[in-house]
């Protein structure tokens, strides 16, 4: 079966030293994949480049066998089949949770505002926000703005989850409540590509944990394997680090 | 509450008896020298050798109320070219801004000329403007272009201060922050779409203050199409003055216009702490 995503020969130059050098990705459907590396290491990069929110200096991606990085295609289209999630949550201030989670359905996918509600209310539900439907972003805390954030991500029912350090901004007691919904996500058999720091979230939840640096990934495979016996050396450094600070 | 209130100390009773005293003193201070400054500055005044020509021909009561219907009428003409205007200004300094905001080569010719648009009418004077729309369109007498100083007069402050609310605008859409942008077309929003829904709607909010500023000045500035004889409050009074033989009317037309201008005035300063208030833009 084709896999969801294919990442192939993937560059992003800025100017000044490639961040991104030829990254090969697959997620197949259903599956969860971890993006570990050091800060700076392209991360963040890989997934804006995969939902095109910054154009490739060379390489493809494509989503369901399709090549959507080809500037011929329809990069908008290809981005309603994808959602993704920032570590600095991004949901619009002036607009309430519930506008701002029904604002694709509606606006991108033709869906009436009483289904698109209706649909919302629910998933506000079941990530236990369903009384903050008509709250303002800047009234809700970290860890609320960011489940909202991924219900705006879900509520289009994307292909592909991309979530980007999405407890990175949190205050380490919010980090929970965001880590079990993710937990629930994987559990429902989404097909979700997350770049963490959470090492030990990462071995629970994870199929495959890939370790990115240089701007290639070096190490690619099961979490217990990756993250508990890896093979290659700048894997073992980055993880003694991450181990010395407390994070695994 | 406590049922055990704080009962304040000898020292503290002390302080705020001494803070009372200063208070009470400041206050008195402030209003003898208001009421000084007052008196002085209208004995100087009335004690000028021209006063009593300048009261008469500047501040006669019965010659402002005879003048006053026919200001009215004009200020009535003021307010309904401020409306028009200010509507139309928006509408066109919204797409310069917009055009200005565009990105990548394509849009080169595009961007270039909203640039030309807001270089050239940002640094025209206004009066220059009216005098070359006023008089110069009507000179080329081809069909179709109005004669009605009117309508030519809000041909031209629309020309010019569109250039300057688009700046405005443009400096409020740079203001939001591109992670907006980014969420915005993440979703799967066409460019226009984030624009119109995302980008703008936080945008005006954050400039709202200085927009209305704008608004100020354009109520003003609606005047200036005396210049090319449409009979609004100024030209009223210039007529007014004639027939009267004395300037009164003009400080009439003078004082409606800045009773014009309060009620703006404080909205503009009302959005302002409202927008200090709410820096997130939550409405």
């Amino acid at each position: 079966m084709t896999p969801v995503l294919q990442v192939r020969g993937l560059v992003r130059d800025y100017g000044g030293g490639a961040v991104l050098r030829g990254v090969d990705l697959d997620v197949a459907e259903h599956e969860v994949v971890a993006l570990i590396g050091a800060s700076g290491s392209g991360k963040s990069t890989l997934l804006r480049c995969v939902n095109l929110l910054e154009e490739l200096d060379d390489g493809q991606v494509f989503l369901d066998g399709v090549d959507v990085s080809d500037p011929r295609a329809d990069a908008d289209a290809a981005r309603r089949r994808m959602g993704i999630v920032f570590q600095s949550y991004n949901l619009f201030p002036h607009m309430s949770v519930l506008d701002n989670v029904t604002l694709a359905p509606r606006v991108v996918h033709g869906v009436e505002r009483a289904d698109a509600e209706e649909r919302a209310r629910d998933l506000l539900d079941r990530v236990g926000l369903g009384d903050r439907a008509d709250a303002y972003p800047d009234q809700l805390s970290g860890g609320q703005q960011q489940r909202v954030a991924i219900v705006r991500a879900l509520a289009y029912e994307p292909r592909l989850l991309l979530f980007d350090e999405i407890t990175s901004a949190l205050d380490p007691e919010l980090v929970g409540e965001v880590l079990t919904l993710v937990r629930d996500l994987a559990a429902q058999g989404r097909t979700i590509l997350m770049a963490t720091h959470e090492m030990g979230f990462a071995r629970q939840v994870a199929d495959r944990v890939c370790f990115l640096a240089d701007g290639v990934i070096l190490e690619s495979g099961p979490p217990e394997q990756v993250l508990g016996a890896p093979e290659h050396p700048r894997t073992q450094a980055f993880l003694r680090r991450v181990i010395a600070a407390g994070r695994l | 509450m406590s049922a055990d209130l704080h009962q304040p100390s000898a020292l503290q009773r002390e302080r705020v008896a001494y803070r009372r005293s200063r208070a009470r003193r400041s206050t008195l201070v402030a209003f003898l020298s208001t009421v000084v400054f007052a008196v002085a500055a209208w004995l100087a005044l009335t004690s000028s050798p021209g006063w009593p020509r300048v009261r008469e021909s500047f501040l006669d009561v019965d010659a402002a109320l005879r003048a006053l219907p026919g200001v009215l009428d004009g200020l009535w003409l003021n307010l309904r070219v401020l409306v028009v205007c200010e509507v139309l200004i928006l509408l066109l300094g919204l797409g310069l801004a917009a055009l200005r905001s565009l990105r990548g080569p394509v849009w080169f010719p595009l961007r270039a000329l909203a640039t030309g648009y807001v270089d050239l009418f940002r640094g025209l004077p206004l009066i220059i403007c009216l005098y070359l729309v006023g008089f110069g369109l009507p000179g080329l007498r081809l069909t179709g272009v109005p004669t009605d100083p009117v309508v030519l007069g809000c041909v031209a402050l629309v020309l010019v201060y569109s250039a300057y609310v688009s700046e405005v605008l443009r400096a409020g859409i740079e203001s939001v922050h591109p992670s907006q942008r980014a969420a915005a077309r993440s979703l799967g929003l066409t460019h226009g779409q984030a624009m119109r829904i995302v980008i703008l709607p936080q945008a005006v909010r954050r400039v709202l203050p200085p927009l209305l500023n704008d608004f100020v000045a354009l109520q003003k500035d609606c005047g200036l199409i005396s210049v090319l004889g449409a009979v609004d409050a100024v030209r009223a009074a210039q007529i007014e003055s004639a027939r009267l033989y004395d300037f009164t009317p003009y400080v009439l037309a003078g004082l409606l216009f800045v009773a014009m201008a309060v009620p703006s005035a404080r909205l503009a300063d009302w959005a302002a702490s409202r927008a200090t208030r709410r820096r997130g833009g939550a409405p």
